[in-house]
């Protein structure tokens, strides 16, 4: 087991690698130097001195992959790839461009607000969504079912924007019930948590609970189950004891896939709710063009995104021991 | 003279498509079953009949020209040079057939079907004296969905977003398709080196967070895109070709970002169908290995790319009013209901509120993005006879 | 399984409820954004729209920070708080300092001498004994009397993360050495200070002085390269270790210190807008404890810094710095004890402005600055009660002012019932749609394109725009110079007799019609928009606007160009390629503004000097304009008191500026403010950022209105409760018998 986890982590470099070199090429490609210059100084008294000194100051007076103005390994190690991209593999996620912000302790402080809507709206939405599902299933061919559905398509139908401007102006302006935006610290953040986890639920039930409704039907389906129904088991026993727990790999891998992205929070609902989270630092920074965070968040995704993978494979292997581990 | 946009392609491919199938299913037997299962469920029909409805006006959207410019006699305008001059107006059909529309604006708001402007001005008497009112709007009671804040007409503007929605949908998933097929039967049929290359090179490409990745793309290509509005001499190859098409850049990006999902489908797919045996026994025939591929497993994949196609749409169609909202969507001269939304969202603070750019955007969105979720749920069901009955 | 997570389901909702019923019953309010042991207290609440990007006095420029940072950086002299037209008054400074003159020979001149005898221009300044810093760590003494918190390692840093988390604080007087330290701060090449070239302009030898910056800093950075080797990478190794430039080493000429009270800034000539610089944070006092404190690595790698931290000697200092939700401000301990001012307008006594006259201030305990990034929230909050004072956003306008028959704004209905006032400003800016001059369409200096620019000014409709766009809010622009500035004439006398004729009925200026537009554009040679070949005249208009409601915006513009025949092609692009296109001069037709960083017409008026072009001498004049006669004019009033000659001057430049129509004139906004009637004192004050500690709240009444206006409505919540529970009988009716029918199977 621990052998097979140390390959999938090593085989998780070369991505990471892969990764890095592609937001270095379009980040620096887009954005070259000059323009970061110009953007970070702002419009009024911009002079092409000041340019100049910026970008030494931020060390973006380097070429991009090859100096040639140096001697030996300096040809490579004095570019900005080696200097501004490279340090991403080993989580050194340098300085913002704007206002010389250390990105990483920014990260670790931003995290715990993101975090703080995105497990409970993770946790609720799943609880709810399965709960929701198995009912439709349970129900199949009845009008419950096919109205279950049709509902549930209409919610999927709707932008989230929507959902999120709705609830703000119905619950928070209308109804008065819960602020309208905002965050604090502690346990004073709960107040302003519920309004965006409501939209957060509700938001997910469309797509979630069909795409359930079809795990457990294809279960159902299965051989066994007719089987255990064959036997005289009760139509409530079957499906929950047996159709659940098998019907719940699926969707449990599925759900282990996500957990890590948890981290980067919600560009929409941070940015709408004013929370300090990781998915509003992403949205700043792309507004105010700070490539040096969009980079780090980039990143920062990547590596999520390839832990999830890797969680997965390992949660398959110990809910589904037919799996070997090659 | 006509105007061909790169995305007016996907528009026409599309509809060959679809004329081309409906074609095709008079004669063929595995069509018309599934148009049969198809046509068990009213609701499957009405939803059929709205996408074709929406792809029809689509359609008449993408077929633009521009006039020749007319002196005051009524003669065409000849240059210096002896070419015919045009005008950098490139009306489309739908522009001239709803031209009503188009041109008759207010002032700024006014309600749905209203006969007086919703805001007040200062209004001159015949006397000199002066008033704080709502004055009379010039067309009065011929807006269905009200006029918006510079008065043009809501329904028209959201009318016009059906192109752009249709285009979104469908062209990121047209582009894309294509390579997954290539990439997802290499890496199935040929396995070892080219797998694992494959398989590297997607994963490297879905592990960046999707949004960061277009909102990179479009500031590189985007910008410079022609983004609605007048054609000028730059935009145009060979007189009448615009390539550089922001709206087009915005579908690539778009597939970039979503073919990984169909290229490890059909890499999975693939590696079940070149066990079978009909398959083994071509190779054992000694059939070249590229046209086995192409003979044998590319027809008996293409149903998954079908399935992703229908049910990537609606998706698409609801990323661009985020993509917007984050202003990396479309140009703000082209009409898209990303950008309505974006707009009337500021307007839901005023009060009285001003909702009906906010509802039409909703309503013409909702009727493209429901009827294909339906569409989607009954193809993927006709096609997939596992969920055939849907159980029992 | 299923009854029990049916049961669980239930026991939230109902608990749910409850909850929110008891938070109603028991009076506080479930919407009240902040903690309830904030109620009651004199705290004022203001919202901020993005994080303040930079705090450091030597770097922001932008009045945003402003608001923040001149609560607790002191220059020497500020703008009166009541008075108007806008005076400065000692803040720090014993008096208000003025220039003396020499010429070459050290010889005194008088105020009123040419500019070209002048040799040095010197300002002498005390400022007053006594005044004390805020407690912060950076004057931490250790039994010694050395500085604590030097070497600072990572683990001295455990649990802080902010500067009131630290254990110990001192204090120090203020001395003249900080005001030198600041300016000597101002040149150095970390800080990329904004107004450093303008400033190398006019103090004494500050060029060079930057310029040997510049080298020691590249020397110590070649010194640590070849040390560190191959491996040297400059931003982590400065992350680690930042660099130190001892400013003193130096020697800049143009700021002597003359005692510990007493220093001089000497001005290479003339100048004597550079006291309007002096009342902007770039030249507040500087110690130079605070800036060795921040620049040790521990502190840096914290996000600990000199840009994020203030340390001044003002009314307030930071006691919460969370730049992504709040920034909290206290007020300062050890504040000087400035007095409200006793005197003002006229008016000023009658609306009770002068009801504090010599209180200590600050009147306020706290300021608690909350990010809104959203417009809705913001407006919503506000009429909860939860701000105390507001911007109107264009949208929110038609619920909060009606504009009356005559035209004056005034507060609607449902805000007088809040006891909601408003008021009104006149911003020192101008919004303008320039043409570029070194364009061979729309540029050039001959009378036919100055009639085409004439045409489009006349086109561009901006009474509607204003009317449109800002409710009003805005008053379109005659010229470059707003209300309020030098120069800037009312009434018909002051209208642009090109573009507007003035109607004598009515008093007011009436814009010319586009009939006659047209015949301009014919005459120069584009009769129907159309260019002499019968090709359709096609301007290409640059702008920025990615923002929601930018596509309306600019669909007006096409409108307007289109009632002449011209063809407007849109080009919009990110800020950064419109800034680039700018610089190239890659246009014909653009959007800019101008705040004034001062109230003098040569703010404004320089941008349109020629040696000033963007394109050619990288300034500020973006339309590249280049009249020669207008710049000999504009050399002459730039360095001269306000005087009747000065006024000349600015008269017949608006007259070559109008004729040539290098802008089209735009407007100049109108700042409206709306204000809870619990908050007083309140008066615009376009100029001064420090206003915060002249306010005052009540309480109170404060308390009562929030509580009144945010009762939660509770009724739509139990009957879709009721509804639901109602819809789901038939399937809970239908569950409950199959589970037991199939418990007795």
């Amino acid at each position: 087991m621990l052998n097979y986890i140390i390959r999938r982590i090593l085989y998780a470099i070369p991505i990471l690698i892969g990764v890095n070199l592609i937001t270095a090429l379009l980040f620096f490609y887009v954005n070259t130097p000059d323009d970061m210059a110009r953007m970070m100084l702002g419009e009024k008294r911009l002079t092409p001195a000041a340019m100049e000194n910026w970008k030494s100051e931020h060390g973006y007076n380097l070429p991009l992959f090859i100096n040639t103005k140096e001697g030996g390994a300096g040809i490579l190690t004095q570019t900005i790839f080696v200097q501004k991209s490279l340090p991403l593999l080993w989580l050194d996620f340098g300085k913002s461009d704007r206002n010389n912000l250390d990105i990483g302790e920014e990260i670790k402080k931003r995290m715990w607000p993101s975090l703080a809507i995105a497990i409970p709206t993770f946790l609720i939405a799943v609880t709810v969504n399965i709960f929701l599902s198995m009912i439709i299933a349970y129900f199949r061919g009845t009008y419950i079912d096919s109205w279950g559905i049709l509902i549930c398509v209409v919610m999927m139908s709707v932008s989230t924007l929507f959902y999120i401007i709705g609830s703000q102006y119905f619950f928070g302006k209308t109804l008065r019930l819960f602020p309208i935006s905002g965050f604090d610290t502690g346990l004073s953040a709960l107040k302003f948590l519920i309004l965006p986890v409501i939209i957060g639920v509700l938001s997910s039930i469309g797509g979630s609970v069909r795409f359930y409704r079809t795990v457990f039907l294809e279960e159902i389906n299965k051989d066994y189950i007719r089987t255990a129904r064959a036997k005289g088991l009760s139509e409530g026993k079957v499906l929950f004891k047996h159709g659940l727990r098998n019907a719940l790999i699926p969707i449990l891998t599925n759900i282990v896939a996500v957990l890590p992205l948890l981290f980067m929070g919600s560009l929409l609902i941070e940015n709408f709710f004013a929370i300090p989270g990781l998915g509003s630092f992403t949205i700043d920074a792309i507004n105010s063009q700070d490539f040096a965070i969009v980079r780090s968040m980039v990143y920062l995704g990547a590596l999520l995104y390839v832990l999830g993978l890797i969680l997965t494979d390992i949660s398959y292997t110990l809910v589904d021991p037919r799996i070997r581990l090659e | 003279m006509p105007v061909i946009l790169a995305t007016d392609l996907v528009v026409f491919f599309i509809v060959a498509c679809v004329l081309y199938i409906a074609f095709k299913a008079y004669g063929d037997n595995y069509v018309s079953t599934i148009w049969k299962e198809l046509k068990r469920r009213p609701l499957t029909l009405v939803s059929i009949f709205l996408l074709a409805l929406y792809l029809s006006v689509a359609t008449a959207d993408s077929i633009r020209w521009r006039d020749s410019i007319k002196d005051p006699d009524g003669n065409d305008t000849i240059s210096e040079a002896g070419k015919k001059l045009y005008s950098p107006k490139a009306l489309s059909l739908l522009d001239r057939t709803l031209s009503g529309l188009r041109s008759n604006t207010e002032k700024s708001f006014s309600a749905p079907l209203a006969t007086l402007q919703f805001t007040k001005e200062t209004i001159e008497l015949e006397g000199g004296t002066r008033v704080r009112d709502y004055p009379p709007l010039k067309y009065p009671s011929t807006h269905l969905f009200g006029t918006d804040k510079v008065g043009g007409d809501v329904f028209f503007a959201a009318v016009k977003g059906i192109r752009t929605g249709i285009v979104i949908g469908t062209g990121a998933t047209i582009i894309m398709i294509p390579f997954a097929i290539f990439f997802g039967v290499m890496a199935g049929f040929f396995g070892g080196r080219v797998d694992d290359l494959i398989q590297y090179i997607y994963t490297t490409l879905s592990s960046i967070p999707g949004v960061l990745l277009i909102v990179a793309f479009m500031l590189i290509f985007g910008t410079e895109g022609y983004q609605g509005g007048l054609i000028t001499d730059k935009d145009l190859i060979y007189g009448f070709f615009v390539p550089n098409d922001r709206l087009f850049w915005l579908c690539l990006i778009l597939g970039i970002t979503s073919w990984t999902g169909l290229c490890r489908l059909i890499r999975g797919e693939t590696l079940k169908l070149r066990e079978l045996e009909y398959v083994q026994a071509a190779r054992a025939f000694g059939v070249p290995k590229l046209i086995i591929a192409y003979r044998h497993i590319v027809p008996n994949i293409l149903h998954l790319a079908l399935i992703t196609f229908v049910l990537l749409f609606s998706d698409l169609v609801l990323a661009e009013a985020v993509l917007s909202y984050l202003g990396i969507g479309v140009g703000p001269e082209t009409g898209s209901w990303g950008n309505m939304i974006n707009t009337a969202r500021l307007e839901l603070s005023r009060e009285p509120v001003v909702w009906w750019n906010l509802v039409a955007a909703f309503v013409f969105m909702f009727a493209l993005v429901l009827p294909a979720n339906i569409f989607a749920d009954a193809i993927r069901d006709a096609l997939d006879p596992r969920l055939r009955k849907g159980g029992k | 399984m299923n009854n029990n997570l049916l049961i669980k389901r239930i026991l939230f909702f109902t608990s749910l409820c409850l909850l929110l019923l008891s938070s109603t019953i028991g009076g506080c309010v479930p919407n009240n954004p902040y903690r309830s042991s904030e109620s009651n207290k004199n705290i004022f609440y203001k919202t901020f729209s993005e994080a303040p990007k930079h705090l450091d006095p030597a770097r922001s420029y932008y009045s945003d920070e402003f608001d923040i940072l001149a609560q607790i950086y002191e220059p020497l002299i500020q703008y009166h708080y009541l008075k108007r037209p806008y005076e400065l008054v000692p803040l720090t400074a014993k008096s208000v300092p003025t220039l003396t003159y020499f010429d070459k020979d050290k010889k005194t001149l008088p105020d009123d001498v040419s500019p070209e005898k002048v040799d040095r221009a010197v300002y002498e300044i005390s400022i007053k004994e006594g005044i004390m810093y805020q407690n912060h760590p950076a004057f931490a003494k250790d039994a010694d009397g050395r500085a604590l918190f030097t070497n600072i390692t990572e683990k001295d840093l455990k649990g802080i993360s902010e500067i009131t988390d630290f254990p110990k604080f001192g204090t120090r007087e203020l001395i003249a050495e900080d005001y030198i330290y600041q300016i000597m701060r101002l040149a150095d090449p970390q800080l990329h200070c904004p107004i450093l070239p303008m400033l190398e302009n006019y103090i004494l030898g500050l060029d060079e002085y930057a310029e040997s910056l510049k080298n020691k800093l590249a020397q110590i950075r070649a010194t640590r390269k070849a040390d560190a080797g191959l491996t040297y990478n400059q931003s982590l190794d400065e992350k680690k270790n930042p660099i130190i430039i001892d400013y003193k080493k130096f020697p800049l000429p143009g700021v002597v210190k003359i005692d510990k009270y007493k220093f001089k800034i000497i001005l290479k000539k003339k100048y004597p807008q550079f006291i309007y610089w002096l009342a902007m944070p770039f030249f507040s006092p500087m110690p130079e404890e605070a800036n060795l404190f921040y620049k040790q690595g521990p502190l840096q790698a914290k996000n600990i810094t000199l840009n994020r931290f203030p340390v001044g000697t003002g009314p307030y200092r930071f006691e919460k710095f969370n730049p992504n939700m709040e920034i909290r401000l206290k007020k300062n301990e050890n504040f000087h004890g400035e007095k409200y001012p006793s005197e003002g307008e006229p008016s000023d006594k009658k609306n009770g402005l002068l009801d504090d006259a010599f209180k200590t201030l600050p009147l306020i305990d706290e300021i608690v600055f909350k990010l809104e990034k959203e417009a809705i929230p913001r407006w919503n909050k506000f009429l909860q009660g939860y701000f105390d004072t507001s911007g109107i956003a264009s949208d929110s306008f038609d619920q909060a002012v009606t504009i009356s028959a005559s035209g004056g704004a005034r507060i609607t209905k449902i805000m007088e019932e809040k006891g909601i006032s408003l008021s009104t400003s006149i911003m020192p800016s101008t919004y303008y749609m320039g043409f570029n001059m070194q364009d061979s369409e729309v540029g050039g200096y001959s009378e036919k394109k100055q009639k085409l620019r004439q045409a489009i000014s006349i086109a561009l409709d901006y009474e509607e725009f204003i009317e449109i766009f800002t409710n009003g809010r805005a008053i379109s622009a005659m010229g470059p110079l707003p209300p309020g500035i030098f120069g800037h004439k009312t009434g018909k006398e002051g209208i642009n007799p090109l573009i507007y004729d003035w109607d004598v009925e009515r008093k007011k200026p009436v814009r010319k019609s586009i009939e006659f537009a047209k015949e301009l554009l014919s005459e120069a040679g584009f009769p129907g928009g159309r260019k002499p070949d019968g090709t359709p005249l096609i301007i290409t208009f640059d702008n920025a606007w990615t923002g929601a409601s930018s596509k309306q915006t600019i669909n007006w513009f096409i409108k307007r160009f289109a009632l002449l025949g011209i063809q407007l092609e849109n080009r919009t692009t990110d800020g950064n390629r419109y800034q680039e296109k700018l610089q190239k001069g890659n246009f014909q037709f653009f959007f800019l503004g101008w705040f004034a960083d001062y109230p003098d017409p040569e703010n404004f008026l320089f941008l349109l000097h020629g040696p000033n072009g963007k394109v050619d001498f990288k300034g500020e004049n973006a339309s590249n304009y280049s009249n020669p006669e207008f710049d000999r004019l504009f050399k002459k009033m730039e360095n001269i008191n306000n005087s009747p000659e000065r006024l000349k001057i600015v008269e017949d430049i608006t007259k070559i500026l109008r004729k040539d129509s290098p802008w089209v004139w735009g407007y100049h906004p109108v700042s409206f403010a709306l204000i809870h009637n619990w908050v007083g004192n309140i008066k615009p004050n376009t100029m001064a950022n420090n206003t915060m500690k002249y306010l005052k709240i009540d309480r109170e009444l404060r308390e009562n209105s929030r509580k009144e206006w945010n009762k939660p409505n509770l009724i739509p919540v139990l009957l879709f409760f009721v509804l639901l529970i109602a819809i789901s009988l038939p399937a809970l009716f239908r569950i409950w018998k199959k589970l037991g029918y199939s418990k007795k199977g």
